[in-house]
């Protein structure tokens, strides 16, 4: 089974470093744990499972490994989304006018 | 994100119209546009071919799970699974629930598919390419197909 972006987002503490990397200014782990009642660690770990669906990956600057967003994999899901659910409406429409009919 | 799709319907027939529509093998496929082999029972699987135009080589399927008669049908199925060449068996499938109430006008549907987080990411690039490059057309021929039966 691959990585799934759903589930990488289906939580919190992710969700909430998505929305600080989402700004499209990479990050150091230390900025992204500020302010957060988590460690380091526990920080770097959202941000692996993060980096294996492809949602952010790191970059390295100086000494410092900085996480940086990368919006592409939430935009596919949501037109997977769409696209299923644009299937449902038609198929639903063709169910009302078949019943009222 | 969320990973279900709901939509609610009114139709101004009674609930045990919809339920026939829903549940009964030939009106669904009337409806959803899939030939399919017998009658939906609970734990078994349902089969038949789509008659939805561009697609008549696909053999559509889902496993039915509830029946409870004028109050939810539902089914798993793996949503977009129409590559003859890919083995869709091993991915978890989503769920497809209909539930029906009575309203003052008529029945309200209440839709929805749950459990896309568990769909493999690649495949849903793969639909969309497949959305990407062929779905205009395919509305398309919805349209045409519709003002011939019309």
């Amino acid at each position: 089974m691959h990585a799934v972006v759903f589930a990488a987002l289906g939580d919190e503490t992710r969700l909430s470093l998505v929305a600080k990397l989402s700004g499209g200014q990479p990050r150091s782990i230390a900025q992204l744990t500020e302010g957060s009642k988590l460690t380091r660690q526990a920080i770097t770990k959202h941000l692996r499972v993060l980096e294996s669906v492809a949602l952010a990956h790191s970059v390295r600057s100086g000494r410092e490994n900085l996480f940086e967003f990368d919006p592409r994999p939430i935009e596919d899901a949501r037109k997977y989304l769409d696209l299923v659910s644009e299937q449902w409406d038609q198929a639903l429409a063709r169910l009302k006018s078949f019943v009222e009919g | 994100m969320s990973d279900r799709i709901e939509k609610r319907i009114e139709l101004k027939e009674p609930v045990s119209r919809v339920w026939r529509a829903l549940t009964d093998y030939r009106e669904f496929g009337e409806w959803f546009r899939v030939k399919l082999e017998g009658p939906f029972v609970p734990g078994q699987i349902a089969r038949g071919k789509i008659t939805h135009p561009g697609y008549e080589h696909v053999v559509w399927q889902a496993v039915v799970q509830k029946i409870e008669p004028e109050r939810l049908f539902s089914f798993t199925w793996h949503p977009y699974g129409i590559d003859p060449k890919r083995d869709y068996s091993n991915e978890t499938p989503t769920l497809v629930e209909f539930r029906l109430e009575k309203t003052k006008n008529g029945t309200l549907l209440v839709f929805t598919e749950s459990g896309f987080d568990k769909i493999p990411s690649d495949r849903r690039a793969e639909a969309f390419r497949m959305n990407d490059g062929g779905w205009t057309q395919q509305m398309k021929n919805i349209e045409d197909y519709v003002a011939r039966a019309s």
